[in-house]
């Protein structure tokens, strides 16, 4: 039968990390290459904001893969406090930096985005302010982790600070539409189990070719940082030693 | 039981219990956390007088009008409800439009009159091509009309439905 837990051992997940990197590395490229050119090419001009509004196709993404990333870095964190396997807080700590530039990029793009068409670079509304504290959590978990120098420590103490962190990814999600803010409200919606979408049917897929593309970038990025962790933690281990020497000669 | 699910329970009670205490801190926070007041808001005195606060709402279509220095604008903002009247001085976003969100940062006077230091456009979340634009208001016309012909010839007294419009 295969056995699913064979790869929570790192010296089984190591090259199997290498083949799945290459193949999301790969597969996010053409993404992004569709993506971009139906961002700029195929889809129409909004009737309201005219071109500006297409910085959302990078906008909308980011910000979905910030909210994303955090949750699963938070049940890899959480996986690894339950179960006590080692691979678990190296995923979480290689999803890290990747969430929070998707958040810096969220923000950034907000900004630039913002300021055409509201009329101001930032505004202290519940969306804009909890999707910055999400920015600091990611700092603070990096931070974190690499303050504390004995692993096992250093991976509890960031794994409890992205648990409790947790409860900001719903309060950014539904800021929109429990509070006043001057963010508009999502566009795409989940409504009684059907989807719902105010915009035209070719951006709907313009954006989900562009996330997708995100969303193996973040794949093929994470699995490439989990293998240099593990080639740091692991590096006193035999296996490591004779794929050291194997790549030597 | 065995140590990991007691593990995982804990983080569960953790989680749910951090869930609601962060709950009962926003619903107890919550007239602080809304960006800006509705025109109902302000009409049942809910927003501060003596200090600047944020009026949100949509510019009343024919509502707008300029003064002669070209900067100092009036218009009305409404949430269908009730209006407040806003003057602002300053460039406008590209995006301030008759029948458009807009919020105000200012101080209201005792005659109710909102003195904007800063206007912001506030677009909501339907993006279209223009055609597409187009072609809805066509249809949403054609129903106005056939509704206006309905009932002129019900009541038979003929009424004009639509406001006179100023122009920008």
């Amino acid at each position: 039968m295969f056995n699913l837990f064979k790869f929570a051992s790192p010296a089984t997940f190591y090259p199997l990390a290498g083949r799945l990197a290459m193949g999301f590395g790969i597969a996010s490229a053409i993404l992004l290459a569709i993506g971009l050119y139906m961002s700029f090419f195929v889809a129409p001009t909004d009737y309201k904001q005219g071109e500006g509004y297409r910085i959302m196709f990078i906008h909308v993404p980011a910000a979905w893969m910030s909210m994303l990333i955090y949750v699963v870095m938070a049940c890899w964190a959480a996986a690894g406090m339950i179960w006590h396997t080692r691979l678990s807080s190296m995923m979480a700590s290689s999803l890290a930096p990747t969430g929070a530039m998707f958040t810096f990029i969220a923000l950034w793009t907000g900004a630039l985005w913002g300021k055409p068409m509201w009329g101001a670079w930032w505004v202290w509304d519940a969306r804009l302010t909890s999707e910055l504290i999400l920015l600091f959590l990611y700092i603070g978990f990096m931070a974190l982790e690499s303050a504390i120098d004995d692993p096992r420590r250093a991976a509890r103490a960031s794994g409890l600070l992205a648990l409790v962190g947790v409860v900001n990814v719903p309060i950014i999600y539904y800021s929109v539409q429990w509070w006043n803010t001057l963010h508009q409200g999502s566009s795409i919606k989940i409504v009684d189990g059907g989807v719902e979408s105010s915009m035209s049917e070719i951006m709907v897929w313009t954006l989900l070719v562009m996330t997708f593309a995100c969303w193996f970038y973040t794949i093929a990025v994470a699995l490439c940082r989990v293998r240099s962790i593990i080639l740091e933690r692991e590096a006193n281990t035999s296996w490591v030693k004779e794929l050291l020497q194997g790549a030597k000669s | 039981m065995k140590s990991r699910h007691k593990r995982m329970v804990f983080i569960a009670v953790g989680l749910v219990a951090l869930g609601g205490a962060v709950a009962l801190i926003l619903n107890a926070l919550n007239s602080n956390i809304n960006h800006f007041f509705s025109p109902t808001e302000v009409h049942a005195d809910a927003a501060p007088k003596d200090r600047s606060f944020r009026l949100g709402g949509l510019v009343e279509v024919g509502s707008i009008q300029r003064e002669d220095d070209g900067l100092t604008v009036h218009f009305r903002v409404t949430d269908n409800a009730e209006t407040v009247p806003v003057v602002y001085t300053g460039i406008l976003p590209d995006l301030f439009r008759e029948g458009e969100g807009v919020v105000a940062q200012g101080k209201i006077d005792n005659e109710g009159v909102f003195h904007a230091d800063e206007v912001l456009a506030k677009h909501d979340e339907t993006y279209m091509p223009p055609e597409v634009a187009e072609a809805l208001e066509k249809a949403e016309q054609a129903k106005l009309e056939q509704a206006k012909a309905a009932s002129a010839v019900e009541s038979s007294v003929v009424k004009p439905l639509t406001q006179p419009q100023e122009g920008i």
